[in-house]
């Protein structure tokens, strides 16, 4: 079988794919790729079906030997050393090193294949809240490589945006429990900005910021939430949720992201500002 | 029944008990509206996870309002029996904040079957419960950082076992040596929202 030898791995590189869905009745939630668009692009890229496993690269740092001639390609935040949207031939025995990315805050490496290590509960997503599916990737590791199931896609280099080093904006939608806040409470979190904490994860992006108060007091019993969800804790700066978030939640969610914008919260970094510009369903 | 926005790809169905959730959720699962990849149920709430290639929230809305809730729910579920060492480290102090004997308090957990109303808080974690037998126990001031696998627990109106070590801040009666979620198991989680439990006394 094919391998990929890890030397190094930065902050954090997980295993991910499209995550497991249709278990979260069971408290097991769907985890997978934090940018679901630039993961799905690095595999399309290199021939692969969309439900390959890829590697999670956060703030560069990965450095990887082939163990046989493979096609690989990096996408989302761009890191120097590395061949950006451009699937390349790694030689038997040559090394690719990610570097640290100028802009944007999570890598994704997909070798022609995908990343064949054992699925649990039908997925090779690591869910680092609930610890489940493969281990973090570890400097030492040998990753399987599985054998292609179809041909490349033969595009030479995909013209992409690189995550913005700048303010992001995205568009939100009012939650279940907006009028929890009360018009004051919305106006706050669309009207303001809001700056990434350095507390952030794959679980969700804390945000730093004038604290939402709430209008009404009491506890709300837990309820399930999806990607996207903006859950305000009681010190009032609210938590944008991402791939590994817990599968209920017993915090009000003022507000979501609209789906089509979470990929772009998962490559803000710490210090980045974040405008939610208010949207209607 | 309350339909209530959860972004773009989501909808929160929230209703008035445990029972119509249980109700509903029961129906939901056994005919998911076309699209929809995951039904949640909590206390009083059930989430409907769309695929938005498949489906729109308002189709998936109309489903909902024309699904039958399954008022046999709670007796249709599985049934699955657990037993307990009644020796938790918590399980004094839960006898004196339910004003009763620790015999009592073990009488009353395995004298009749709980319904495992929900799963969350980590994998194959059920929040099981026993509807108007009066439980109430708070939470522990201070959370442990680590609760020993297979604890059987209480909190609120529900019992739970800790599928594994983990932090939490329930009340610890006892432990059961079945593990509740088993990678090597298929299916890994042994409780799914409407099987009933009956604790027993090892």
């Amino acid at each position: 079988m094919k391998t990929l030898t890890v030397l190094a791995t930065g902050p954090l590189t997980t295993v991910q794919d499209e995550g497991r869905p249709g278990q979260a009745a069971l408290g097991i939630g769907r985890s997978g790729v934090c940018d679901r668009a630039s993961a799905a692009l690095a595999n399309r890229l290199v021939g692969n079906p969309p439900d390959a496993a890829v590697l999670e690269v956060t703030f560069g740092g990965l450095a990887v030997r082939a163990g046989s001639d493979l096609l690989v390609v990096t996408t989302g935040a761009r890191c120097p050393g590395a061949p950006h949207a451009a699937p390349t031939l790694l030689r038997a025995g040559a090394e690719l090193r990610l570097g640290a990315p100028a802009g944007g805050l999570r890598s994704y490496l997909a070798v022609r294949g995908g990343i064949a290590v054992p699925p649990v509960l039908g997925s090779r997503a690591t869910d680092v809240l609930a610890g489940l599916g493969p281990p973090v990737v570890a400097p030492g590791d040998v990753l399987p490589v599985g054998p292609p199931t179809s041909p490349p896609a033969g595009v030479d280099l995909a013209p992409v945006a690189d995550p913005p080093a700048g303010a992001v904006t995205v568009a939100v939608l009012p939650g279940p429990r907006a009028d929890w806040f009360g018009a004051a409470g919305w106006s706050g979190l669309v009207g303001r900005p809001w700056t990434v904490s350095s507390d952030s994860n794959r679980v969700g992006v804390r945000l730093d910021g004038v604290p939402l108060d709430r209008v009404r007091a009491g506890e709300l019993p837990s309820e399930g939430m999806v990607r996207g969800a903006l859950q305000v804790p009681p010190a009032g700066t609210p938590v944008l949720f991402l791939a590994d978030h817990p599968v209920t939640g017993g915090y009000p969610v003022i507000g979501y992201v609209v789906d089509a914008d979470v990929d772009r919260c998962a490559q803000l970094r710490p210090g980045q500002t974040l405008r939610l510009r208010g949207s209607r369903a | 029944m309350r339909l209530l926005p959860s972004g773009s790809t989501a909808l929160l169905v929230e209703l008035d008990s445990l029972d119509d959730v249980l109700g509903l959720y029961a129906a939901l699962a056994a005919e998911p509206p076309a699209g929809v990849v995951d039904v949640v149920p909590a206390a009083r709430t059930v989430l409907l996870v769309t695929d938005p290639a498949r489906t729109t929230l308002a189709a998936v809305a109309d489903a909902v309002r024309r699904t039958t809730p399954r008022p046999d729910a709670r007796a249709d579920g599985d049934s699955v029996s657990l037993p307990v060492h009644y020796d938790g480290a918590d399980l004094a102090e839960a006898a004196d904040l339910l004003s009763m004997s620790i015999d009592e308090l073990v009488q009353r957990h395995t004298g009749a079957e709980w319904t495992v109303a929900f799963c969350g808080f980590s994998p194959g974690f059920g929040y099981l419960a026993q509807p108007g037998a009066g439980w109430e126990v708070p939470r522990r001031s201070t959370p442990r950082t680590r609760v020993p696998p297979g604890s059987v627990a209480l909190a609120g109106e529900f019992s739970g076992i800790y599928p594994r070590e983990s932090p939490g801040g329930w009340q610890l009666i006892g432990r059961t040596d079945v593990a509740v979620f088993d990678l090597d198991r298929d299916p890994a989680a042994l409780l799914r929202p409407g099987n009933r439990v009956r604790f027993e006394v090892a």
